[in-house]
């Protein structure tokens, strides 16, 4: 068992076209991903590397392949456009990696997949989800990923290579690794990265990196005091950073005194969550937990 | 990106909002024609990106001719210090005279994003002329808050629950849901990320006017709005964090002395947050990017090291895609380019990182190679503290 993605996932690329689709599309093909097609509006009838079919749309991308999953590489100013084509095509996750996508386009995706419940959106702005042995669907470096039985979701890509890494050193493979994005606005929140980490039956415990900004992590913790019976590690990042200030992602920046680290780390703490300071210690605390 | 109150306000105008009549004056002469021109007696404020001027001495009540070329003169080249601007304040460069108002009331209105619902969020107060988040902290109910559907926007009767809530009556309360729907279209219009109207004036004469304005966008959407991307003003700005944009690097200055560059914005903040735990000061923030070329690190290293107040380096860079090796020759480029004596520690993690580690040990530079986060950390505030001693 894993979540979100897996080795029956059939995988649209939007974008498949571009420098880093088709960089990533290799990628992923290398680790064992299942890509049926790719879509670029004006390419359809061609072939990426002489065997994946492009198609101009997902509708016909997807009444093709029965596609379920696609993955946005298409540039930001037009990147809000493919989520919402991917959702009316049926598809059901949609992950998307583009960054820098308007807040007000986030928007509208927001209220335009109201009306399709069974689509879920991860990202935008994010490594992407990887099952390591299965699926790997993003720009994450599958090879430092193992199967096992941690699930972990974050806000940050190369801060979940780093507790991968710590997690391998200690002995632990993952079972699911989700990376939600580090937009003010995004599909996938802590809160539901968990509750799916929580039901799945493979996953013995959690990971849960957060970053500065907004609350999302402290309605994790609230779930988490009352749902979760499994360990789950927490790290912050930030807790150096000034208030005011942008650091780096969009959505890290502490405004008008909320969203500081030492709001959140009291939040997770109180809701029995094991919180790590320092973000070198995420392998050790886990491998204390569970021995 | 954050913009003058005088900008703010054209663009406001723009979209049929009500603002006092004014003009930026760069000089006194210019103060002294701005005022004859509007007429007296008006207001001298001066313009920094920052708030809580009037606290600090920046906003002048002049009724007389007199009054004008004194505070222009005041003003015009004084470093302003609020609780903004950080102790160092910052250099007054440009005035606004503005027709003072007959006030009658101060209310305050302010739009925003709220990550919580994802919505756009209206927010109003009777509060005028306080600090919001004081307001917010001591007397909530005074703030009404009205999420903003998405699909349809702002709707009139939610404006005019809002002139209610205000206690608006006759004049003032058409003027005032004038006020708000129009406001709306701007920061829509706009790609806004935060508009604040503090405070939103009510006149004896029944008119609703925005006396002061904060206006900020969402830089990923300044591609769409090239008026609004000519009005950044790079004064206001840290040079430093300027180079780096330009660089297309993320950089924001701190007060410590360990300078970091690091791959990714979480792992950035992550290295910041380590450093500080193991003793050290962080001296920056800084993300190359995911992809961490010989290029971005050698202009990462320039910005880095053209803050005097850095005795040392922590590079942290994770290989995924790209290998730690290629990270490594390119680490080296880069010194050897710069020839500075600054000790360098450089944690390289990920595809091929053993190779990468032997390279650096073998370039004979001045290089301290680390595989793990904790090391790395204690290595570079190790070597601080050996230059200390």
């Amino acid at each position: 068992m894993s979540v979100l993605v897996n080795k029956n996932t059939k995988l649209v690329v939007q974008g498949i076209t571009g420098s880093e689709g088709a960089f990533h599309t290799q990628q992923m093909i290398e680790y064992g991903t299942n890509v049926v097609a790719g879509v670029t509006p004006g390419k359809g009838g061609q072939l990426f590397m002489d065997k994946i079919p492009i198609h101009n749309t997902m509708k016909g991308a997807v009444a093709k392949t029965g596609a379920n999953a696609s993955v946005i590489f298409v540039p930001p100013p037009f990147a809000a456009d493919a989520i919402m084509e991917a959702a009316e095509a049926g598809i059901a996750l949609v992950i998307c990696i583009t960054e820098g996508i308007p807040i007000m386009d986030m928007l509208k995706v927001h209220e335009y997949l109201k009306k399709y419940p069974k689509t879920t959106l991860v990202g935008p702005n994010c490594p992407g989800v990887i099952t390591p042995g299965e699926a790997k669907i993003g720009i994450m470096p599958g090879f430092i990923h193992k199967p096992g039985t941690i699930g972990i979701v974050s806000r940050s890509g190369t801060l979940t290579y780093e507790a991968v890494h710590q997690l391998g050193e200690a002995g632990f493979g993952q079972s699911t690794a989700i990376g939600i994005g580090g937009d003010p606005i995004i599909g996938t929140k802590h809160i539901d990265a968990v509750k799916l980490l929580n039901d799945d039956p493979k996953t013995e415990a959690i990971v849960l990196i957060g970053e500065i900004g907004g609350s999302d992590e402290e309605d994790a913790a609230a779930y988490i005091a009352k749902h979760v019976d499994k360990p789950v590690v927490a790290f912050i990042a930030g807790q150096t950073a000034p208030p005011g200030k942008r650091m780096g992602h969009a959505g890290a920046i502490i405004a008008g005194g909320k969203g500081t680290a030492e709001e959140k780390m009291r939040a997770l703490a109180t809701a029995g969550i094991h919180v790590v300071k320092s973000p070198a210690d995420i392998g050790k605390k886990m491998k204390e937990i569970l021995g | 990106m954050k913009i003058h109150e005088y900008q703010a306000k054209e663009i406001l105008r723009s979209f049929g909002v009500p603002v006092p009549e004014s003009k930026i004056a760069f000089s006194v002469k210019e103060a002294e024609e701005a005022a004859t021109e509007i007429g007296l007696p008006v207001v001298v404020k001066a313009q920094i990106h920052a708030g809580g001027r009037g606290k600090g001495g920046g906003v002048k009540f002049a009724p007389t001719a007199q009054d004008v070329t004194r505070y222009a003169n005041d003003i015009l080249g004084m470093t302003l210090i609020t609780h903004q601007t950080g102790p160092e304040g910052n250099l007054v460069k440009k005035v606004l005279i503005e027709a003072a108002s007959n006030i009658d009331r101060e209310l305050y209105a302010g739009i925003v994003m709220d990550r919580a619902t994802s919505q756009v969020t209206f927010m109003v107060s009777t509060e005028g002329g306080m600090e919001i988040e004081k307001v917010a902290e001591e007397t909530p109910e005074k703030i009404v808050k009205v999420a903003i559907d998405t699909a349809v926007g702002l709707q009139n009767f939610q404006a005019r629950q809002m002139a209610f809530s205000l206690g608006l009556t006759g004049d003032s309360f058409k003027n005032g849901v004038k006020f708000l729907l129009a406001l709306y279209k701007a920061y829509i219009g706009t790609d806004a990320s935060i508009f604040e109207i503090n405070p939103l004036v009510v006149t004896k004469e029944g008119n609703v006017i925005a006396l002061d304005a904060k206006a900020n966008f969402d830089d990923n959407a300044l591609y769409r709005h090239k008026d609004i991307t000519a009005l950044r003003d790079l004064d206001e700005e840290e040079p430093l964090e300027i180079e780096a944009g330009r660089s297309g690097l993320n950089y924001i200055k701190l007060d410590g002395n360990i300078g970091c560059m690091v791959n990714g914005a979480g792992l950035a903040m992550g290295t910041m947050d380590i450093i500080k735990l193991t003793g050290g000061e962080p001296a920056n923030f800084l993300d190359v990017g995911g992809a961490a070329s010989a290029e971005t690190v050698e202009k990462g290293f320039r910005i880095i090291l053209s803050d005097g107040s850095v005795k040392a380096v922590l590079i942290n860079i994770f290989g995924g895609i790209v290998r730690c090796d290629r990270v490594a020759k390119g680490v080296i480029e880069a010194i050897k380019n710069i020839d500075t004596k600054v000790p360098i520690v450089v944690r390289l993690q990920g595809t091929n990182a053993e190779e990468g580690k032997k390279l650096l040990e073998e370039s004979g530079m001045n290089i301290i190679a680390a595989t793990e986060l904790q090391d790395a950390a204690e290595k570079v505030v190790a070597t601080l503290k050996t230059i200390e001693a």
